[in-house]
């Protein structure tokens, strides 16, 4: 191989040769940081709720005139919604994940106003809730009818059973073995809630929050001029049920108001909207960016080819082959696109050191690297080809002329 | 010379078109990037009550437990609760003060079919109008008395006034809402403060309140919060309201108007005092730790911009040093190819210095060129980020773009494309004529 020559030769110019090194190098600095956000949104996104997403959609009850009777309002309503064919159950609550609203609480093991040793997201449901969310319970059982309470006003009222999240558990009793159904926790200071039953997932209604997987049902109904319903359908029917349902329950009591109409697909796309653009706009920057790597090697070396039209062309006449003037450039390209690739690994990595302490993002995994690597080496060799050949193709009679 | 420089710059762009293209778009592309993302940072980030920044002040006290701070390690909280906001409102120690917070009420339209429907409400206090100087279209905020009188007064958006009264000035007429009777003593102008300063506890982001009505009417009338409430210390059981509004909740904005800094001090001793008497009788627990944030500060202590947008602007200042190296590189392997006719003219006489103005001036029109193309992209940089964020409501007040970030999109093209241009130039300038003059 020719590498020494061509080496030699490089260094005669070693200017332009430094800037294409550079730009690669910051190329790939952006493009191994772009992947790994890109990465981490992505399997964020790809999260279960826990709760039967496509199936399941939500409407808010307003009530507007005083002194209206919320109980009975909200048994009229869920005996409708139960007994409305092709919907399999709906419960009333305050939120539901993906939701980005809702219910928190700080836990405690033990009773009394300390510092909390957990949190969670607050659902509040009859025993319509498990199936309703479409959850799978590992332990202990579901909410009795008679467990659960109705409340009318805005006091500190907490029922004492709760199911909860296995990662709620695993996190209040770090150190438990075995069953957790029968272990107490407390709310506030004076308020102990007994555990009947773990789910396996259960998703707070906050997508960005660290704890997203802590959340609890609590067999409560809340009397209140705010309903929220959220309804499951038997699969493929949730379009065809959403319109009817609205106009069901806006008829059925006109000192209401029905809104917030929407389905946990809805929620979902609008709880993850920054996080799917954010890979929209990088998979877009990493594409003009490989673009215009790509075309500024193009430009250089159809101006190295030109400048070099007589060398060429004295070696193609003492000999060289075309295939020896194509290998000149490409090799010329690999040498430059390797030392800037290099280089590029060691400024990602500390890019993305400096990232993961300003923005708390999650460190880049190893093999996103190499796979930047090979895509680099790839457009340089690509975008020399055709310059390349432009240059196999120069007549070796062009030595005889003086310049 | 200029002139003829800039001739010359001509001919030499039009002999090489494919490259002085290539590097008219790179400029252009890396323009694009960088001032989308700074212009909805800008946005963002910017202060829309900037005139009145030194005498706003939001009122930050520290009631939360003891054992566990609002905010590691020693962040007050950011709202209060309804017992401060009373106390500190009906003390008036302020110029002008405000309490508020964000509720949903149920407008009932006159005629049989109008259907009822919410509107996000503010619960607020006279004051608010005149210290954010909200702009009215017909009549005005209420008096201060009306909030003594519990009167059932109201202020509407512009939008809210054209739904209801068709545009026409309101003022005077009634409405029911939540089944009572609210008169109207007020339309606000076109209002939409990006970020919502006022309230940037419940999302900064979103459009201001469609309709305004007395805090302590909507006190009296057991108004839900719809914003966020946050409680540290349980309620007693069977306490119902009363019991809430007596709590350690807090869910009240509360914003003060004090004309000058030794206003500001005074103020800040009377909120130590009040808070010194409250220990008294038991409540703060924590040590002393109040705070008058200017709406700059409050802003920027609640991190109104998002992590992503310095991300993204981060990597579009990379990719912009990316074109710019590509545009470096090209105008290097230019220069090197036009070194004949350089060193043609140094032979001729040509000092570097006026060689230097020949090629600065060439590549000061590749970035003038750059730039304005730059701005066309940033447009449709913008428009991306408007459609792909098309499920956002507000997005659309977040992608405009101002004279400043125009003009701030050629001069960093300019700046760019000049700066780009110092090496290569100095590069030709300081070649020997004689070794590209020997084969003539």
């Amino acid at each position: 191989m020719e590498i020494g020559p061509i080496w030699r030769a490089m260094w005669q110019s070693k200017g332009g040769y430094l800037l294409i090194g550079l730009q690669i190098a910051v190329t790939m600095a952006i493009m191994v940081n772009a992947f790994a956000i890109m990465q981490e949104r992505a399997s964020k996104m790809g999260r279960p709720s826990g709760i039967d997403e496509a199936n399941t959609f939500a409407l808010a009850s307003v009530a507007f005139k005083p002194d209206l009777d919320y109980q009975s309002l909200i048994r009229e309503d869920l005996e409708m919604l139960r007994n409305t064919p092709g919907v399999i159950n709906a419960v009333v609550t305050n939120s539901f994940p993906l939701r980005q609203g809702g219910w928190s609480e700080g836990l405690h093991r033990e009773p009394g106003v300390g510092k909390s040793v957990s949190s969670s997201a607050i659902y509040f449901v009859d025993e319509h809730g498990l199936e309703t969310f479409g959850m799978n319970l590992v332990d202990g059982e579901n909410f009795t009818p008679a467990q659960v309470a109705w409340d009318s006003d805005s006091d500190d009222f907490w029922p004492a059973t709760v199911i909860i999240t296995q990662a709620l558990a695993e996190d209040l009793f770090p150190d438990h073995e075995g069953s957790y159904v029968g272990n107490t926790f407390w709310f506030n200071d004076d308020n102990p809630a007994n555990i009947v039953g773990v789910v396996e997932r259960l998703q707070a209604p906050w997508p960005t929050w660290t704890g997203v997987e802590r959340s609890m049902l609590v067999p409560l109904i809340r009397e209140n001029e705010f309903s929220r319903y959220v309804i499951r359908t038997e699969p493929g029917r949730r379009d065809e049920l959403m319109p009817q349902i609205e106009e069901m329950l806006s008829a059925s009591n006109k000192e209401r108001i029905i809104r917030s109409v929407e389905t946990a697909a809805d929620a979902r796309k609008l709880a993850y909207l920054g996080d799917s653009s954010m890979i929209s706009i990088l998979t877009f920057v990493i594409g003009l960016l490989t673009a215009i790597t790509g075309l500024g090697i193009v430009g250089l070396a159809s101006f190295s080819v030109a400048r070099r039209k007589r060398q060429i062309g004295i070696r193609r006449a003492l000999g060289a082959t075309k295939t020896a003037i194509v290998r000149y450039f490409m090799i010329e390209n690999f040498i430059v696109s390797s030392i800037g690739i290099v280089t590029g690994a060691i400024l990602a990595v500390a890019l993305n050191i400096f990232m993961v302490q300003a923005f708390a993002l999650t460190p880049l995994a190893w093999y996103v690297i190499p796979i930047a690597m090979v895509i680099l080496w790839t457009v340089g060799q690509v975008a020399v080809a055709g310059p390349a050949r432009r240059a196999s193709n120069i007549s070796p009679a062009i030595a005889t002329r003086s310049s | 010379m200029f002139r003829y420089y800039l001739k010359l710059g001509t001919l030499s762009i039009r002999a090489n078109p494919i490259l002085s293209a290539l590097m008219v778009a790179a400029i252009a592309i890396g323009i694009g990037a960088c001032m989308t993302i700074m212009t909805v940072r800008h946005v963002m980030s910017g202060n829309p009550i900037e005139h009145k920044n030194d005498q706003l002040y939001h009122v930050q006290v520290d009631n939360w437990n003891p054992d566990d701070p609002y905010e590691d390690p020693d962040g007050a909280p950011v709202q209060v609760t309804y017992l401060d906001a009373k106390a500190l409102f009906d003390a008036g120690r302020a110029f002008r003060q405000t309490t508020s917070f964000k509720t949903s009420r149920v407008i009932q339209p006159e005629g049989a079919d109008a259907r009822p429907f919410q509107e996000e409400s503010r619960a607020t206090t006279a004051d608010f109008f005149t210290m954010f100087d909200v702009p009215f279209l017909y009549g005005s905020g209420w008096d201060r008395s009306a909030d003594e009188t519990l009167e059932q007064v109201i202020v509407l958006s512009r939008e809210l006034n054209e739904k209801l009264f068709g545009g026409e000035n309101s003022v005077g007429r009634t409405l029911m809402i939540n089944d009572e009777t609210f008169r109207v003593t007020g339309v606000v102008d076109t209002w939409n403060p990006v970020p919502k300063y006022y309230d940037v506890n419940n999302n900064p982001f979103e459009d201001p309140a469609q309709l305004f009505l007395p805090f302590s009417v909507a006190i009296a009338g057991n108004y839900d919060n719809s914003g966020n409430t946050s409680c540290w210390k349980p309620i007693p059981d069977g306490t119902g309201r009363e019991g809430f509004l007596a709590s350690e909740c807090i869910w009240i904005q509360m914003w003060v108007e004090l004309q000058n800094e030794s206003a500001k001090q005074d103020y800040m001793t009377f909120l130590n005092a009040y808070v010194e008497e409250q220990k008294l009788i038991g409540r703060f627990p924590r040590p002393l730790n109040n705070h008058l944030r200017n709406p700059d500060e409050w802003m920027r202590y609640n991190e109104v911009v998002d992590d992503d947008v310095d991300v993204l602007l981060g990597l579009a200042v990379l990719f912009l040093v990316v074109c710019l190296l590509n545009t470096i590189g090209l105008l290097l392997a230019k220069a090197m190819r036009s070194a004949k006719n350089t060193s043609l003219r140094r032979a001729l006489g040509a000092s570097k210095a006026e060689l230097f103005k020949q090629h600065v001036i060439e590549a000061g029109m590749i970035g003038v060129a750059g730039g304005l193309f730059g701005i066309v992209m940033t447009w449709f940089g913008l428009r991306g980020i408007e459609n792909l964020y098309a499920d956002y409501d507000f997005i659309q007040h977040l992608v405009r773009m101002d004279w400043s970030m125009v003009m701030l999109a050629v001069a960093l093209a300019v700046v760019s494309a000049l700066g780009a241009a110092l090496y290569p130039t100095w590069r030709t300038c300081n070649i020997t004529p004689a070794s590209y003059l020997r084969l003539q």
